[in-house]
């Protein structure tokens, strides 16, 4: 592939042109989604972030005055805490279960399209519905979940209104949606050539060793992805957290904020205080946490092997 | 990890030998099932207890024990929910952004997917890792800009912020799309070329067609994550005869949320379109989820 693009690039003419011209024809609605959705918000965001701005009135430059708050602003660290618990503990957490349960599956289970469908309805649900229930289930007093509590003997729990418990509560209820990452476990499980399987079972390994020195190395570029995939998302926490804690009146967050996360707080700035600059500048900070984040799993990625390296 | 292997080696090769490996899988694949099966009945469990709970009577609901089963099934509880809050109203405002970003999605994706696949033009790698490095992006960057133009052209209180960027293609469509494109062999675009087709007549008369399978999957994958979507609705539909179903379920916990028998039933009604899909296109979904692993 390298090579037949050097010599391309050695000879320009009309041809070259032409396919240019047709390529970007056809990338048009990504040149112009990427300046209007990505790249234009991108920095025009940067520049809230530097000033005071309601909507109503024009923006008022007012230097890195908003980065200086945030320092200052205790709930805003809250809910920078609080989601770093969730990327740090919950995220790893999901992930060890979803690669548990693709691991379980793909033991050439029978029934397994049942086994996968009920794994993965949860994904398809939306969120809002999914989380009604939850809320349901773990309700303090007529709550399912503390019936079973107390059928083992144990005191009820306060899932949602004990500061202790909340967080764990929703990685808790967070394992109920980890569907579609256990299918993408179980396809890149599937993809492993059984004839390595095979040979590692002749030299005697157990299934732990042929896990950890042949499976683990094989999917270990869907691990990395869905480790990704999954930072991101899970610094923008907001919808769970949102339907479970959000009150009439706007408020959200828990007991004690001990649900209140990043997203949370950056929507409650902008849309509910219109304070657009002080927003953009949390979106500016959480933005360089994820690229810092990302970035580190990138320099860090070592573990990650790639069939084609071979 | 050679030398470890080695000693592994040495020890299964011990007392027990083949037969006792043969039991080993055996009881594993037994283990196996044991787990699957019951974290199953978990994964159920919440749903059953969703429809369980929205046919109790209201007095049923607050039972201490929980009853199992509805002592008397109150199937009216569904018809009821559909009128504290206007379910159908909401639906049919869910279904009409779903439409519309789906048409949108899949018409932009295609196209930039074959520009990114089958047309040969220099810098295209450079912009694809470019494009695709914005799946990174975190909504919260653009959000607020993004907001304060639509307000500024009159936009909020419209679908059509949640409908009018899923015209401009979405990175991660574009990139499963792109890998359905590499699978296509050349030689068949290259006849028509030869032939004199254009790129464009090339892309509707010989692609469009195989790529059918893939435009399912994209389009299934736009419909669940439209109808999942809660964040830009809740930013952009301010009026509330356009809020869509996930917006008006919040709403109705929000005004009646001591009524769970009503509330597990508007539950249940809102989850059974994407249930019902699920079943129909099961296939598309699962390989649609295996391609968008297979990375790297």
């Amino acid at each position: 592939m390298a090579v037949a693009t050097k010599s391309h690039t050695a000879r320009w003419d009309a041809g070259k042109t032409r396919s240019l011209l047709t390529g970007l024809a056809f990338i048009s609605p990504a040149i112009a989604g990427f300046l209007l959705f990505a790249a234009w918000p991108i920095f025009q965001s940067f520049y809230y972030s530097f000033t005071d701005y309601n909507i109503f009135q024009p923006p008022y430059w007012i230097g890195l005055q908003n980065y200086q708050d945030l320092v200052s602003d205790r709930v805003y660290g809250i809910a920078l805490r609080n989601t770093l618990y969730m990327v740090l503990i919950g995220l790893p957490v999901h992930l060890l279960f979803d690669f548990l349960m693709a691991l379980l599956l793909a033991t050439r289970i029978r029934g397994l399209s049942i086994y996968r469908t009920i794994f993965y309805l949860p994904s398809i649900t939306p969120v809002v519905a999914s989380t009604i229930v939850w809320l349901w289930l773990f309700n303090g007093q007529y709550g399912v979940l503390n019936e079973i509590v107390s059928l083992f003997g144990f005191s009820k729990i306060g899932w949602l209104t004990d500061p202790a418990f909340t967080k764990p509560s929703l990685i808790f209820m967070g394992m109920w949606f980890g569907g579609n990452t256990i299918l993408i476990y179980l396809a890149g499980l599937r993809d492993v050539p059984t004839s390595l399987l095979e040979a590692a079972e002749l030299d005697g390994a157990n299934a732990l060793r042929k896990t950890w020195h042949v499976t683990l190395p094989m999917i270990s570029p869907v691990i990395f992805y869905t480790l990704i995939i999954n930072v991101i998302g899970y610094f923008q926490y907001f919808t769970e957290a949102w339907v479970l804690t959000a009150t009439r009146d706007g408020a959200a967050g828990g007991p004690l904020n001990s649900m209140l996360f990043y997203a949370m707080y950056l929507y409650q700035s902008a849309f509910q205080q219109f304070k657009m600059g002080y927003a953009s500048a949390q979106a500016w900070v959480l933005f360089a946490v994820v690229l810092l984040a990302t970035g580190l799993l990138f320099r860090f990625s070592g573990w990650v092997y790639y069939r084609s390296e071979e | 990890m050679h030398a470890s292997d080695t000693f592994s080696t040495a020890s299964a090769g011990g007392p027990g030998g083949l037969r006792s490996r043969r039991n080993q899988e055996r009881l594993g694949q037994a283990l196996a099932y044991l787990i699957c099966t019951l974290v199953a009945l978990a994964f159920v469990f919440p749903l059953y207890w969703m429809v369980s709970t929205a046919l109790k009577t209201d007095a049923e609901i607050f039972l201490v024990p929980p009853s199992l089963f509805p002592a008397d099934p109150q199937w009216q509880n569904f018809a009821a929910s559909t009128e504290y809050i206007p379910f159908w109203q909401y639906m049919v405002n869910t279904l009409l952004i779903c439409v519309l970003a789906i048409v949108g999605t899949v018409t932009s994706c295609s196209l930039i997917a074959y520009g990114f696949a089958r047309v040969r033009w220099p810098g295209r790698n450079g912009v694809f890792i470019v494009y695709l490095s914005t799946i990174m992006l975190p909504a919260q960057v653009t959000m607020i800009p993004l907001y304060i133009v639509f307000r500024q052209i009159g936009w909020i209180g419209t679908i059509w912020p949640l409908v009018v960027p899923a015209f401009f293609g979405n990175a991660l469509y574009v990139f499963l799309l792109r890998q359905f494109f590499m699978t296509i062999p050349n030689e068949l675009t290259d006849a028509a070329r030869i032939d004199g087709a254009s790129e464009l007549g090339i892309f509707r008369r010989i692609m469009l067609p195989l790529l059918k399978p893939a435009l399912a999957t994209v389009a299934l994958f736009t419909f669940v994550a439209t109808y999942r979507d809660f964040l830009g609705p809740l930013i952009y539909l301010t009026e509330q005869n356009q809020w869509t179903i996930s917006l008006g379920l919040k709403m109705f916990q929000n005004m009646y949320g001591a009524q769970w028998q009503l509330m597990m039933a508007a539950a249940t009604l809102t989850m059974i379109p994407t249930v019902i899909l699920f079943f129909l296109t099961q296939r598309t979904f699962i390989e649609g989820i295996a391609l968008t692993g297979i990375k790297g």
